[in-house]
């Protein structure tokens, strides 16, 4: 069913980190590396040998470049499906293939109902699902259902593929309806932000925006000039000289 | 927004066949027009013919049409569905009416009811096509309350169009019909320079900053994800019309209002034949306007998704 559950027991989801992120869409593969396999598999890629390359991601690494009077810095932003409270693109399928698990909250499509009529795609303002041209079905990101609750995993490998494999901890995944969660806290902390909040969407994932820094910058230093190549006297002067008879 | 031809068919087409299916069973109905064999057969199929191309068009852009069925499900919180219930269920009242019009050369009785019945089914199932569209709030020239009454004027003005030409066609024709086509199809226009007037200023409903949750000052793309074309940018990046949009505009105020109006004026004023041949006519430019207008509704469509790809 498409109507959505009035609450739900958890709200997972993930919080990433603009002050972290180094934009080397790791993420982004290994995402593509465990769902390709995953739920929703096949993620299908498209003449992946060709000029006219197009496939399916979960996952995708934007670089901006945000300019304030404080001066101007490089931005890597992961976008991904963020599990909202109020998904539209839920409630607008016409076939109940889209819905929202009351458990978690995670957002999934049963690709066996779905008629890929993209009405969802369009409903989502955040471009997180992916029609798969040659399945004919809608794909999105499933939050790694198929690992998080896994107990063939080692529990430290219970979280999102693209969690488990960020190398700078970019990345964190919890239950962001629960105060007391290490991720609510860090969003608290770190004055972590919805994104387009004014379409009332209700985002579960947040983003941390970059710290501000400590505003000093270090002086400009000329770099030291080369050494020079024809040494006058000394040592290295009688070599220099004796080589270049 | 990616303007498919399906979808722009299917709702030229049934906006037009709606708008007739409404006119005809409601002028039947009411003892406006005779129970004429022919003239059931030919405007009832007309309608309905209209109506099922652009109903069986719409599932042309499905991923896996065979499952289409599934969508008369959802109807509880989707446009989509209860356009698709609606239209099946405004068949039943029509068919009845038809049935009873074109083999038994009735239409008074609970015959009537069955033709307002489906006159109503018609107007409904226009309203939840419009809906679909009005109901989407990432695309700020669709979420506005002007969508839904375009789409009803433009129903009502195609098929008006529509009608008046069959009537015409059958030795009916009447002034007060043309004088309402002609009508309808200034309304039309003057309702169309209004919504582009509007979305020509109109702002995104969000900023780059609120989508990427940079605060303030300006946020610049730099580097996309992806080196080629991806879905969401062949889906929601359309951008080929844009390019020529006021050419297409002055297309669609020629096509579907200005050369329409004249020949309407000329139907009001000339004697049956060459009446008939410009109400025939305005109806064939009409729409084809129209289609240019529908296309027009899609490429000119902003979505919210462009603002993380640095176009604003």
């Amino acid at each position: 069913m498409t109507s959505l559950p009035a609450a739900t027991d958890k709200a997972l989801g993930l919080v990433i980190d603009l002050d972290t992120c180094v934009g080397c869409h790791a993420c982004v593969t290994s995402c593509k590396q465990w769902n390709t396999g995953g739920h929703m598999a096949p993620l299908t890629d498209l003449d992946p040998y060709g000029g006219d390359v197009d496939g399916v991601w979960f996952n995708r690494v934007h670089t901006y470049e945000h300019t304030t009077d404080a001066g101007s810095r490089t931005v890597h932003f992961p976008r991904s499906c963020l599990h909202c409270a109020e998904p539209a693109c839920v409630t607008v399928c016409p076939t109940g293939a889209s819905y929202k698990r009351t458990s978690d909250g995670i957002v999934l499509v049963d690709y066996d109902k779905c008629i890929g009529c993209k009405l969802c795609s369009w409903a989502c303002p955040y471009g997180a699902r992916e029609f798969d041209v040659d399945a004919g079905t809608m794909k999105k990101c499933t939050l790694c259902v198929d690992r998080i609750y896994n107990d063939n995993l080692a529990e430290e490998d219970r979280v999102p593929a693209c969690v488990a494999t960020c190398p700078t901890g970019a990345r964190h995944f919890g239950d962001l309806g629960d105060p007391d969660a290490a991720v609510s806290e860090l969003v608290a902390e770190r004055g972590g932000v919805e994104l387009m909040p004014e379409l009332g969407y209700k985002p579960t994932n947040r983003y941390l925006p970059p710290r501000s820094g400590s505003g000093r910058r270090a002086d400009a230093k000329a770099a030291r000039p080369l050494e020079d190549a024809t040494p006058q006297g000394g040592f290295l002067g009688w070599v220099d000289r004796m080589l270049s008879r | 927004m990616h303007p498919a031809y399906s979808v722009i068919f299917f709702t030229t087409a049934t906006g037009a066949g709606y708008g007739l299916l409404a006119l005809l069973c409601l002028a039947a109905a009411f003892g406006l027009v005779p129970p004429d064999f022919w003239l059931g057969f030919v405007g009832l199929g007309l309608a309905l013919a209209l109506v099922s191309a652009g109903l069986l068009s719409s599932t042309g852009h499905l991923g896996r049409p065979e499952r289409a069925w599934r969508a008369f499900s959802q109807w509880r919180t989707s446009w989509l569905s209860r356009e698709g219930v609606a239209s099946v269920l405004t068949y039943v009242p029509a068919g009845l009416f038809g049935i009873g019009w074109v083999f038994f050369g009735q239409t008074q009785g609970w015959l009537a009811a069955a033709g307002v019945l489906a006159a109503i089914g018609a107007a409904v199932t226009v309203c939840t096509t419009a809906m679909i569209y009005a109901s989407l709030k990432p695309i700020g020239e669709w979420a506005n309350p002007y969508t839904l009454p375009g789409y009803l004027i433009f129903s009502a003005m195609t098929g008006t169009v529509l009608l008046d030409a069959l009537l015409a066609a059958f030795g009916l024709g009447s002034r007060w019909l043309a004088a309402a086509a002609l009508v309808l199809t200034l309304a039309g226009w003057v309702f169309k320079e209004a919504v582009w007037r509007r979305n020509d200023r109109l702002d995104m409903p969000a900023t780059v900053n609120s989508a990427t949750g940079l605060a303030g000052g300006t946020v610049r793309s730099v580097e996309w994800p992806h080196t080629e074309k991806n879905y969401l940018l062949k889906e929601m990046g359309f951008r080929v019309a844009r390019k020529h949009a006021e050419r297409l505009r002055n297309l669609v105020r020629l096509a579907a209002f200005a050369v329409p109006a004249l020949l309407l004026a000329v139907v009001l004023a000339a004697p049956p034949v060459p009446a008939l041949v410009a109400a025939l006519l305005a109806t064939i430019v009409q729409l084809a306007g129209m289609l240019v207008e529908r296309w027009l509704f899609f490429a000119q469509a902003r979505h919210t998704v462009t603002l993380y790809y640095g176009t604003n």
